[in-house]
């Protein structure tokens, strides 16, 4: 057993490192076209301890340290660029609060959005976190981490909105803690205290997440999606400026989609409300369907698909479907909502240039305030054309966010490099003295966010 | 290209107007049917093309056969007045194109029932002895659009679509090669044995709808049957309406099972359709009327004492069970009631 495996095996138990190629062929590759890069080593840690041992050793041994959760984000944030030490942090999956009246849960990073879920269903059924769509084993701490949004965005915003509280283990090894935990037990606050937000967005740059405080929300008694479909797609921001002016919906969401044939050249709006009695829910859908969008519905230009009981959260995975071999990846961009009719022709255009078919999305983030926005592209795993293409056409979708003012959402290298191009010089030299002052070994997740 | 046979004399001729006068949705008196038909025949805007519901009823209404459903969607159609919304009509019609491949045509043994587009929700439906020794078409949710009927889009005025995409249909089933294919949902049936005899399109199968094969099924496991002794309702689906002929099965089968078929207001040729059509049409209030059709609907079951609520349409299924499930009427498939009543356990059965 080589030095550096042994001292690993120390902190965490030898079950729970690893250095053998199959296993650490499941850390080289995430499930998008980011080529693989195997890590030396695999390492699963239970405690906050035990991240600070592995992240001082790795500082001894100048080894690159790359933390994941359920390493899903599909644009290679998690593939060691470099090798060295994939921290898998899903052992550290720990609900260790729920505070109903304060309404927040304080849990372990590697706590899963499935697990957070059917905890809250059944210990806390009047309370519910945003969950993001993303497949079960995704992980609070890294949706957070990635500034994600989910079913409560339109109302609430970024998942990273809604962080009571957060602890860090710095690339260093020393453990801090941000919000009303930094100075007393509680950790329902992260305001109004000085902010040393240097951790979300970063990719993992700049320290560990360990633990989250995250806001939780009322949960209705009856939540559903009502589905409401548009031809033009210059009508979309409006019906969402309409929609959310309403202050009834819980998530809004516009998709189209080349496959299958119906979806295709149109705009399905999905909608979630809920309500505590069927009068409260007939209010609110008398309040969106009747009075808010009765307009379009009479002229003949939008149409009411019905309100299904239950939540319809988008599968976006589905798109590996649409060609053959189980690939896809999606470029999201953060974007005002009212590029959405241009987002759409424009993204339609290049899948059709890359001959795949198109999928778009445009999830409404606080009240309009802006929207994400996702261009799908789906690609055959076992054919190297194929991946060429999609990565063309993904870089191709980084291009068009940018060009038409939006920022990118947890970036690629090539997104990552075009982000910092166009950041202001000032901002650029912070990020860089930031970077160099938290992480002055360079051992944390290299290759991402690294400012020349 | 395919017309429809209206006989406009037949229909100036007829003394009782039912078509109009017995809507379920419209309040028109003989003389105001009679005008508005005419302006419908002539190619004149009626409110009558505005106002339709799409629930096929007057197809059955007319006891000429003359088809006065038909003619109302084929003139919504010509004169631009959908009954929904361009989306959803665009949607609609997208549904029915097959993209996942061809199907595979095997050599099958009679009889044969296709289960129409409702792949993989009915597979399970079709299950133990009422069913041996058949063999099924139409299960594959990837390729059942190639068997799809399109008679659906009567309910988007878009007959064109029909025909355009009908003989093909009739051509993928036909390359069986058997005398008779029995149709699971009313809507097919109704399509061979009413539309497209209507139209013109030549069907060279005899159609056979689904409960006249369970029915004769079920007396050939008479010795079988223990009487269920439940109150049941059945959700008559609107395509029922194209093949009334055959609605006395319905009655049959229950008496055959042992189940009461409560004494309802909305039943037979005063049925209600499950709402599912008009919640998206474009007149205003439609949501809500069609919440006030569920509502009366079921609440008729409820004040007859109906213990299931009996289904056939998948349709009708997807947009009335949970409903009524909700009001403690336990929704069923008419397939799943006769395998109960023969001693099997359907899915999901406690």
């Amino acid at each position: 057993m080589d030095n550096v495996k042994k001292a690993l095996a120390e902190i965490v138990g030898e079950d729970h490192v690893s250095a053998e190629p199959e296993e650490l062929y499941i850390y080289s590759y995430d499930l998008g076209t980011t080529e693989p890069h195997r890590p030396d080593y695999a390492v699963a840690p239970r405690t906050t301890e035990e991240v600070q041992g592995i992240v001082k050793l790795a500082n001894k041994e100048k080894i690159p340290v790359v933390p994941l959760g359920g390493g899903l984000s599909l644009a290679g944030l998690a593939v060691p660029l470099r090798g060295g030490i994939a921290l898998d942090l899903k052992r550290m999956d720990t609900i260790i609060e729920v505070n109903e009246k304060a309404r927040y849960a304080l849990v372990e990073c590697g706590v899963s959005q499935a697990q957070m879920c059917s905890y809250l269903e059944r210990y806390h059924p009047t309370l519910t976190h945003s969950e993001p769509g993303a497949p079960g084993p995704a992980t609070i701490g890294g949706n957070v981490a990635i500034h994600g949004q989910g079913d409560l965005a339109q109302p609430y915003g970024f998942s990273s909105d809604m962080i009571n509280g957060l602890e860090i283990v710095l690339p260093t090894g020393e453990v801090c803690r941000f919000g009303s935990c930094s100075i007393s037990a509680g950790w329902f606050t992260l305001h109004p205290l000085p902010d040393l937000g240097l951790f979300l967005g970063w990719s993992g740059t700049t320290g560990i997440i360990t633990k989250v405080s995250l806001r939780l929300f009322p949960c209705k008694r009856i939540r559903g999606t009502g589905q409401f479909v548009v031809e033009d797609e210059e009508l979309v921001p409006e019906v969402m400026h309409k929609l959310t002016h309403t202050q009834m919906a819980e998530d809004i969401i516009a998709y189209s989609q080349a496959i299958p044939p119906f979806t295709s050249g149109l705009h399905h709006i999905t909608i979630n409300i809920g309500g505590d009695s069927e009068e409260e829910l007939e209010f609110k859908q008398k309040l969106l369907w009747d009075d808010t969008l009765g307009e379009y519905i009479r002229r003949g230009d939008g149409g009411f698909l019905g309100f299904r009981r239950g939540l319809d959260r988008p599968v976006v995975a589905k798109t590996s479907d649409w060609r053959k071999g189980g690939g896809f990846e999606y470029v999201g961009a953060i974007m005002p909502v009212d590029t959405y009719p241009e987002c759409y022709r424009r993204g339609r255009e290049i899948s059709e240039r890359h001959d795949i078919p198109y999928t778009v999305l445009g999830r409404c983030i606080g009240m309009s305030h802006a929207m994400m926005f996702s261009w799908t592209y789906a690609f055959n795993r076992a054919d190297p054309e194929s991946i060429r293409q999609a990565r063309e056409a993904l870089h191709e979708s980084d291009d068009l966010a940018l060009e038409l003012g939006g920022t990118l959402w947890k970036p690629g290298l090539y997104g990552q490099k075009l982000v910092m191009e166009r950041m202001d010089s000032n901002t650029l030299e912070l990020m860089k003295k930031v970077k160099q002052l938290l992480d002055p070994n360079g051992i944390m997740n290299p290759g991402n966010w690294e400012v020349a | 290209m395919y017309e429809l046979k209206f006989d406009e004399n037949e229909c100036l001729s007829c003394v009782t107007c039912d078509c109009l006068t017995r809507c379920q949705y419209m309040d028109i008196d003989k003389d105001t049917a009679k005008t508005e038909m005419s302006k419908i025949f002539n190619g004149e805007d009626s409110f009558v093309l505005h106002d339709c519901r799409t629930c096929y009823a007057c197809e059955e209404y007319c006891k000429m056969g003359n088809h006065p459903f038909y003619l109302i969607v084929e003139r919504q159609e010509e004169m631009d007045i959908p009954p929904r919304p361009r989306p959803l009509i665009k949607r609609s019609v997208g549904i029915g194109i097959p993209f996942r491949g061809e199907p595979e045509i095997k050599e099958v043994k009679e009889p044969v029932l296709s289960m129409g587009t409702f792949a993989p929700l009915t597979n399970d439906l079709i299950q133990g002895k009422l069913f041996q020794g058949v063999s099924l078409i139409s299960t594959d949710p990837r390729t059942m659009f190639h068997f799809f009927c399109q008679l659906m889009y009567l309910h988007d005025a878009r007959t064109s679509v029909i025909k355009e995409r009908l003989p093909k249909t009739i051509e993928t089933i036909a390359r069986y090669n058997v005398k008779e294919v029995i149709f699971f949902h009313d809507e097919c049936y109704g399509t061979f044995t009413s539309y497209a005899p209507a139209v013109g399109i030549e069907v060279p199968f005899k159609p056979i709808h689904f409960f006249e094969y369970l029915y004769n099924r079920l007396k050939e496991l008479r010795d079988e049957i223990k009487p269920l002794n439940l109150k049941v309702a059945y959700q008559r689906p609107c395509s029922s309406r194209l093949s009334s002929d055959k609605l006395h099965l319905v009655d049959d089968i229950f008496n055959l099972i042992g189940v009461e078929h409560v004494k309802r207001e909305y039943v037979g040729e005063n049925a209600l359709c499950c709402g599912g059509t008009i919640l998206g049409q474009r007149k205003e209030g439609s949501r809500q009327l069609a919440a006030d059709v569920q509502r009366r609907n079921i609440e008729d079951m409820i004040n007859a004492g109906a213990e299931l609520c009996v289904f056939n349409c998948p349709a009708c299924w997807d947009t009335l069970a949970e409903l009524v499930a909700q009001r403690g009427i336990r929704p069923i498939y008419m397939s799943d009631l006769c395998r109960l009543a023969i001693g099997e356990k359907p899915a999901g059965w406690r």
